[in-house]
């Protein structure tokens, strides 16, 4: 089916519909900066970055919780491997 | 405009049932009620406690017809007595048992002056359970393997034939998967004694299912197709709650359905979508859905097309419809009035007056 991302319908609210498969999911804010960069074609770099810079991120790796977030969005099929994404 | 166009019809429609496992006759009156205009929206009911009969603010008047089984003379002779009373200028059937019969009795309604739109016999058969497998070479759709039996002998080697897990289901209705021998003997004797002989066994087809809402103009085009994600399932697997979804793949079946059958009128695929994304088509119903109304919301009044159609009008196809349109059923105690159910219960009618309050 290839990846989705790009079709997904955001909300402010982190509510997010998929058109094609009519499944909703909900996502935290960070969660939605990733979605909404995501859909920008950014990479899982640049990502990490805009997450340091845009919210409190003391202790962590930005990096691998967006990795964390692509392999789920593989699971639900919304991207047809993780590797799809740059 | 045509001063025919102009001119207030009268539209019959009938499966007035709306209990759990819904008729789509309240839906179809629906959306004809939501066209707008001064039509006047007849329900044809079968039984005198159907809750759409009592749907005072959808449907306006009410007749009793009997079941086609009753014999089609009986069932033809109550049509006539309807059109001498209100002047009927276009009935919709909307159940797959009747079919036949209106089918068969589509030239003599049509010499009253009674217009419908239906598929032809030949067509009705190309999509039935017993000849699905048929589309596959004649359409280019994906059908699961299956096979008709009429002997519970059969079933000890159906797996040849169709692996397990398998369904058991009716030639109209009722679907059991069966996982074992034991269980597809169980469902073949329930389903026997259910809708009779024969009996269609299907292989099962994991993935998602989601259902196609469409209108064939008869000509081999369609005049417009709504694909629904059913979002909440009963207990009989009917859906509660469903969501209009983009899908260009499954309109393209529907299309692919209507361009090889030249199919006239309204129908419904149900698809189950493998893990690649590929369609498989478990039915083809020759009818709305009950949930139809849902293709209104999304901005395609199928049944206002198919009275169009029906009349021999000229019907351009709807381009588009609104993806991420819901419907959510509700189960609602409705008010009836003694007045309307002794009438239905005595005269077999309720006549308020052609348009609903």
């Amino acid at each position: 089916m290839g990846s989705r991302i790009k079709e997904l319908a955001t909300s402010d609210t982190g509510f997010v519909f998929d058109p094609v498969s009519g499944s909703t999911f909900t996502v935290n804010a960070t969660g939605l900066c990733v979605l909404r960069a995501l859909k920008d074609g950014l990479s899982r770099e640049q990502i990490a970055r805009q997450l340091s810079e845009r919210f409190d991120v003391r202790a962590g790796d930005p990096a691998r919780d967006v990795g964390d977030f692509m392999a789920l969005l593989a699971q639900h099929g919304l991207t047809a491997s993780e590797g799809n994404v740059p | 405009m045509s001063p025919m166009s102009a001119r207030p019809l009268t539209i019959a429609v009938t499966g007035l049932n709306a209990t759990d496992n819904p008729a789509p006759g309240v839906g179809v009156i629906r959306s004809l009620r939501a066209a707008g205009g001064h039509d006047r929206l007849v329900g044809l009911a079968y039984d005198a406690l159907d809750p759409g009969a009592y749907a005072r603010d959808i449907v306006g008047d009410v007749f009793m017809i009997p079941y086609p089984s009753q014999g089609i003379e009986a069932f033809l002779s109550r049509l006539e007595y309807v059109h001498r009373r209100l002047e009927l200028d276009v009935i919709i059937p909307t159940l797959d048992a009747e079919l036949p019969s209106f089918i068969a009795l589509e030239p003599r309604l049509r010499a009253m002056g009674i217009s419908m739109c239906l598929p032809t016999r030949e067509q009705l058969e190309l999509r039935s359970k017993v000849n699905l497998a048929s589309l596959r070479e004649r359409a280019g759709i994906r059908v699961p393997r299956s096979a008709m039996i009429s002997d519970p002998d059969d079933l000890y080697r159906i797996h040849e034939r169709v692996p397990y897990p398998f369904y058991v289901k009716g030639t109209f209705y009722g679907a059991s998967l069966a996982t074992t021998f034991e269980e597809a003997l169980a469902a073949y004797y329930h389903t026997v004694a259910t809708w009779g002989v024969p009996v269609l066994v299907q292989e099962y087809v994991a993935g998602e299912e989601l259902d196609l809402v469409g209108v064939g103009d008869g000509a081999g085009d369609l005049v417009g197709a709504v694909p629904m994600k059913k979002m909440l399932l009963t207990e009989k697997g009917k859906g509660w709650a469903g969501i209009t979804v983009r899908d260009s793949d499954l309109v393209d079946v529907g299309r692919a359905f209507v361009r090889a059958t030249k199919w006239r009128g309204p129908f419904e695929i149900e698809a189950m979508r493998d893990a690649k994304g590929q369609y498989h088509v478990i039915e083809i119903n020759p009818r709305f859905p009950a949930w139809v109304y849902l293709s209104v919301a999304a901005g395609m009044n199928l049944p206002r097309k198919t009275v169009e159609l029906a009349l021999g009008r000229r019907v351009d196809p709807i381009p588009d419809y609104e993806v991420g349109t819901m419907f959510v059923r509700i189960s609602i105690d409705q008010v009836a009035r003694i007045g309307d159910f002794q009438s239905i219960v005595t005269t077999g009618e309720i006549v308020r007056g052609g348009e609903a309050p």
